[in-house]
């Protein structure tokens, strides 16, 4: 069963501005998918359809076989939305906000301080419950909202940049959290400005730029049709400085070396030429960036298609 | 009929707004009470004492149902306006938009609120009015009781009108300030109307808070400038008429979607 299916998606903004083009995009059920883009290319619009905060102008949108426009209560139901910017009463307790949201979806008041404890202690904001929300630090407030938003157990989770200023340490457990619940049969979306999140998440990815969908697929095929691997190797200190030829490399600092290797070449040509030049490799690891260059890449490609033609 | 969820909805959305005007007490309860005393203070004794008998009441029992009714007016709508206008502003609107609450149950919600908030200043008002008034009796109570609730909730819908047009917490401030003040101190709260002339009396019979000033008076009363069938009618038509409006914004989901 499809978790999502959008089709012909348009918003045009009042003032003429047309966020999105018409765009499609399915999920299946039990997906952890990424949508990516750069700033103001739609996907907050995509999201904001589906959850009913923003009209559309035209097409379809089904969450669960459930019709945008003819089953929205049921629709509604099977969502929970974490936006982007913190979006609860800052004056109210970490408690009241999840069980009010919980009310709003009809669980029960005593069900819902049930769920609260659950979610709360889950995500680790137990303690801090009869605070106020504007007492939490940042990072606390991203939790918070993911706990909000699962009180009413939604089938599909979208999360608008959920780990955006939050510490790297705190992120992994985020992490950790989402990729629990998925296998538990949550769907997921994201968006995300990190690449390394969707790439370590997302089975799924779907890149977005100025309203249209420019790629979707999986995670591993984007991955495949990456040619160019980018290595960086750790020199042992006190040595010349090596010369690769037939290949591109940059040498960073005195004993950080990177190597841009294609795919089909393999490593073994890099390795020989540094042992005919004796220089000693400590350690070498996989520069974390193959999204991004793709991204980067695709997002360019998709504007150079663009302007070719209405050149 | 209201689905199950919806009457869920529709407890915690008056649940958070009475926690919301409780939490703030100081600013929302307690005023009214010191405004009112001043009232009775300066209008009913001090003046009052030298402008004698009003339509065969003293001048103090006279003021006394419009100065609860102007508490209500002003604390329903200011009520609705700023909570509304607040989650609008914090966005916190979301959390009841992207749940499957509808448009009715909202309004309801928030008006709710505005009736619990403007009817506790009722009750506190009229507390501090024992200590200007001897006998406080009371002619009709059904009256009495309908009128104070179909203002409060008028009021409250004019709030959330308000708050969906409104931008900035300065667009809040303009309608009381410049359209309910006016209104009602010429509504009839320290004067009868038969003290104007035949035109003046015309023109004050076009502002519809003089018909819930007086519906309320002749709950305590038994004295009323209009007609009782025809005041109620009025506040009715107006209530019908306001929540109309406010409905088909909210579905249309002017000033809180895009």
């Amino acid at each position: 069963m499809k978790a999502l299916s959008i089709k012909g998606l348009r918003k045009v903004y009042k003032g003429g501005f047309e966020a999105l083009k018409g765009i499609d995009l399915d999920v299946e059920e039990g997906d952890f998918f990424a949508l990516l883009g750069p700033n103001g290319a739609g996907k907050s619009t995509t999201i904001g359809i589906v959850s009913s905060l923003v009209n559309k102008t035209a097409g379809s949108v089904t969450v669960f076989d459930y019709d945008l426009d003819k089953q929205l209560v049921e629709l509604k139901k099977q969502i929970g939305l974490v936006p982007q910017e913190f979006n609860f009463n800052q004056f109210e307790t970490v408690t009241q906000i999840v069980v009010n949201q919980a009310g709003y979806y009809g669980v029960p008041r005593k069900l819902a301080h049930e769920r609260a404890e659950k979610y709360l202690k889950q995500l680790g904001l137990w303690d801090k419950r009869n605070e106020r929300a504007r007492s939490l630090s940042g990072g606390m407030k991203r939790r918070l909202m993911i706990a909000r938003a699962l009180l009413h157990e939604p089938r599909l989770l979208i999360l608008d940049e959920p780990t955006a200023g939050v510490d790297i340490e705190l992120r992994r457990s985020m992490w950790d959290y989402l990729e629990k619940i998925n296998k538990q049969g949550i769907t997921i979306i994201l968006t995300t400005h990190y690449l390394e999140e969707a790439e370590s998440l997302c089975r799924k990815i779907a890149i977005i730029d100025s309203g249209e969908i420019i790629e979707n697929t999986s995670m591993k095929r984007l991955l495949a049709t990456l040619n160019m691997e980018t290595f960086v190797m750790d020199l042992a200190p006190d040595q010349a400085k090596p010369e690769l030829t037939g290949m591109v490399s940059r040498q960073v600092d005195d004993h950080t070396l990177e190597v841009d290797v294609e795919k089909s070449a393999g490593l073994n040509k890099v390795f020989e030429q540094l042992n005919e030049q004796n220089v000693k490799v400590l350690s070498m690891r996989n520069k974390a960036n193959r999204l991004e260059e793709l991204f980067v890449g695709l997002v360019e490609k998709g504007r150079q298609v663009k302007e070719h033609k209405h050149g | 009929m209201a689905s199950g969820y919806n009457v869920t909805a529709l407890k915690t959305i008056w649940i958070k707004e009475c926690t919301r005007f409780l939490r703030i007490w100081v600013q929302t309860l307690v005023p009214p009470a010191i405004t009112m005393t001043l009232y009775f203070v300066i209008f009913g004794s001090i003046v009052g004492e030298r402008i004698g008998d009003m339509a065969g009441f003293s001048y103090m029992e006279f003021i006394v149902p419009g100065l609860i009714m102007m508490s209500v007016i002003t604390n329903s709508y200011s009520n609705v306006a700023s909570s509304f206008f607040g989650a609008k502003f914090q966005s916190n609107i979301e959390e009841m938009l992207v749940a499957p609450v509808s448009t009715a149950t909202i309004i309801a919600g928030y008006v709710g609120g505005g009736l619990a908030r403007s009817l506790l200043v009722a009750i506190i008002v009229t507390l501090v009015s024992f200590a200007f008034v001897e006998n406080v009796q009371i002619h009709h109570a059904g009256i009495l009781v309908l009128s104070v609730v179909l203002t409060s909730t008028l009021f409250s819908l004019g709030g959330l009108l308000n708050a969906v047009f409104a931008k900035t917490f300065d667009d809040i401030s303009i309608v009381p300030t410049f359209v309910l003040t006016p209104l009602t101190y010429l509504g009839g709260v320290f004067f009868s109307v038969s003290m104007l002339g035949e035109a003046w009396q015309w023109v004050a019979k076009m502002n519809p808070i003089l018909y819930m000033v007086n519906a309320f008076r002749y709950g305590f009363l038994g004295y009323s400038d209009v007609n009782m069938a025809v005041a109620l009618t009025v506040i009715i038509g107006f209530n019908i008429a306001l929540f109309a409006v406010v409905y088909s914004l909210l579905e249309r989901g002017v000033g809180i979607r895009t």
